[in-house]
């Protein structure tokens, strides 16, 4: 058994699986939901069996067609991988779970290809050792993302999804110019293998430049993050809720693995740089969403400021790296649980009052507690509330900070720690209340409710397993840090 | 200077000159002639930089990737026209809405 178990190439398995699914719910509008379900649980299975093959065997290394770099394309997947297509995994099952009940049929037959295509590319981009390879993935990523953002039509989704558009192919175009650099100073597009060649030159930095500025647009850090809002907030809540955890996530993982591979050692000031706009980002966008109105752009913008601790770990990382990298692999992970699951209970307060206004929430706690307790759960993560994923991760960053005696960055992250709590309780004392304007509630499917309720405990959960955690994502040693601890 | 490096700098060029078309220009038609124009200027480097000087061959696998990047381009308008249309459709414009009213 345990033979067969690993002969199976769990990789491509989890590239090849939603393509075939997303496929197949292309040509069989009947059965649509029910394919998409199947496929979407299936992946997670595939992900575990890839983190078993990765424990027994180390580091997954296959020369797609036998070519092998530097000709060929090769897959890769150390701890890091494991754990954006765990994150992937997860996320894409509840976020499935909830789509079956949320779209109609119109909609459904148009959803379920999409968000498989998409699916797939995230797990082939997680999987991609060299960097065109990762340009490829990407704009895939990008296209069935905006496509997805307009899928229900409408003034607003549509002109986000097209501010989405450019901005997302502006950013691919300035990463695409810098590998075309690269590839022409080092004569290789492998990951592997540029890390041994690059030497710091006035071409590295016009890439790093380049790279940077594209794949920061794509991840929204301030302050480039005015396409973000418009996008997330008008798309479907499913959508949202994979714009929010995943897609972002895609460009983030890049830029890191370039930064861990290429860049750390050629320039500690960006690493800085990095920083500051990560401290903007969490300040300015907490503030934002605390002035918010409406509950789906006020956790758009939680997204902003939450992508901004993600930053804050470059520069600790030159003192402590095995601390900081650690505190991003929990801020990233317990991140998508938690923001999927704020989507998705903000999806259910859409239906259930036909309306997102925050202020003419109606006795939502007495009438949606299964809704409004996975808000406060994911609340819970968001804020950095102990036991929590997002208590692991920020607890680990502050203790980075105040080991090297980074009082500016303490400062930032109590601030953003504070402002959270106040844009996460703006949404929850008012779901306690009787709105002035009272309605009858519309019905919400109880699968749509126990999906954000799942994703949430387990952002909550993730705070209790963090040895497990951590020696996962340690395998292979991605940070170069040695072994990750707390 | 050599030819290849001429045409690698017109690609420059052309990138430059598309990021400054996409970002002044009003109209969602020229948004996407401009991201098409970048794109141009990106394979042109690709294209010119996979000569290696002398007498010797081009590097093929550039001129790979031109390929696939094209038909990534295609894609990427293709989709891009469609959503001008519906844009046009919804607002009567086909421009993106001032954002600053947010």
């Amino acid at each position: 058994m345990q033979t067969v178990l690993s002969e199976i190439p769990w990789a491509l398995v989890l590239i090849l699986l939603p393509l075939a699914g997303g496929i197949a719910c292309f040509v069989l509008t009947a059965a649509v939901r029910w394919l998409g379900l199947l496929t979407a649980s299936l992946v997670p299975i595939a992900a575990g069996g890839l983190g078993w093959q990765l424990s027994r065997e180390g580091v997954y290394r296959h020369a797609v067609g036998g070519w092998g770099a530097p000709l060929g394309i090769d897959l890769h997947a150390d701890g890091l991988s494991l754990l954006m297509l765990a994150m992937t995994a997860f996320v894409g099952f509840g976020v499935s779970l909830y789509a079956t009940g949320y779209f109609k049929s119109a909609h459904a037959a148009r959803f379920w290809p999409l968000w498989l295509l998409l699916l797939g590319a995230l797990n082939a981009l997680f999987l991609s050792g060299d960097l065109f390879n990762l340009y490829v993935t990407l704009e895939l990523v990008g296209l069935s993302a905006v496509a997805l953002t307009a899928l229900q039509g409408g003034r607003d989704a549509l002109t986000g999804a097209m501010r989405y558009l450019l901005a997302t192919l502006l950013g691919s175009l300035a990463y695409l110019l810098g590998v075309a650099l690269l590839y022409h100073g080092y004569g290789t597009v492998d990951l592997a293998l540029l890390s041994e060649r690059v030497a710091p030159s006035p071409v590295v930095w016009a890439v790093l430049g380049l790279m940077s500025a594209g794949l920061i647009l794509k991840t929204a850090l301030f302050p480039l993050y005015f396409w973000l809002p418009p996008a997330h907030a008008s798309a479907p809540a499913p959508v949202s809720a994979v714009l929010s955890a995943l897609v972002v996530k895609a460009s983030f993982y890049i830029l890191l693995r370039l930064w861990l591979e290429i860049f750390s050692d050629i320039s500690v000031d960006v690493a800085g740089l990095f920083g500051l706009l990560g401290a903007g980002a969490v300040l300015w966008g907490s503030l934002q969403a605390l002035r918010q109105t409406r509950v789906k752009l006020l956790v758009a913008y939680s997204t902003v400021a939450q992508i901004g601790y993600l930053f804050l770990a470059y520069p600790l990382a030159s003192g402590m790296g095995a601390t900081a990298w650690s505190a991003m692999a929990y801020l990233v992970f317990s991140h998508a649980l938690a923001k999927a699951a704020m989507f998705l209970a903000a999806g259910n307060l859409r239906q259930f009052g036909d309306h997102d206004r925050i202020a003419d929430l109606d006795r939502v706690v007495q009438r949606l507690p299964l809704t409004a307790g996975a808000f406060a759960l994911a609340g819970v993560s968001i804020m950095g509330l102990p036991p929590s994923g997002g208590f692991n991760g920020k607890w680990l960053l502050l203790q980075a900070a105040l080991a090297q005696g980074r009082w500016d960055l303490v400062g930032v992250m109590f601030l953003g720690g504070l402002l959270a709590v106040g844009y996460v309780f703006k949404v929850l004392s008012n779901t306690f209340t009787q709105a002035p304007v009272t309605h009858e509630p519309i019905s919400v499917p109880a699968r749509m409710q126990w999906a954000a309720m799942l994703l949430a405990t387990s952002a909550i959960l993730v705070g209790f397993l963090a040895s497990p955690f951590l020696a996962l994502v340690g395998m292979g040693d991605p940070f170069n840090v040695g072994e990750l601890w707390p | 200077m050599s030819v290849p490096f001429l045409y690698a700098l017109v690609g420059i060029g052309l990138f430059c000159l598309g990021f400054y078309a996409l970002i002044v220009h009003n109209h969602l038609l020229r948004k996407i002639l401009a991201i098409n124009v970048m794109g141009s200027g990106v394979f042109l480097v690709l294209v010119a930089l996979a000569r290696r000087g002398g007498e010797t061959p081009p590097d093929p696998v550039p001129h790979a990737m031109v390929i696939t990047g094209i038909v990534v381009a295609v894609s990427a308008t293709a989709l891009a026209l469609g959503l001008m249309l519906k844009v046009k459709a919804a607002t009567g414009r086909a421009a993106l809405p001032d954002q600053s009213r947010d």
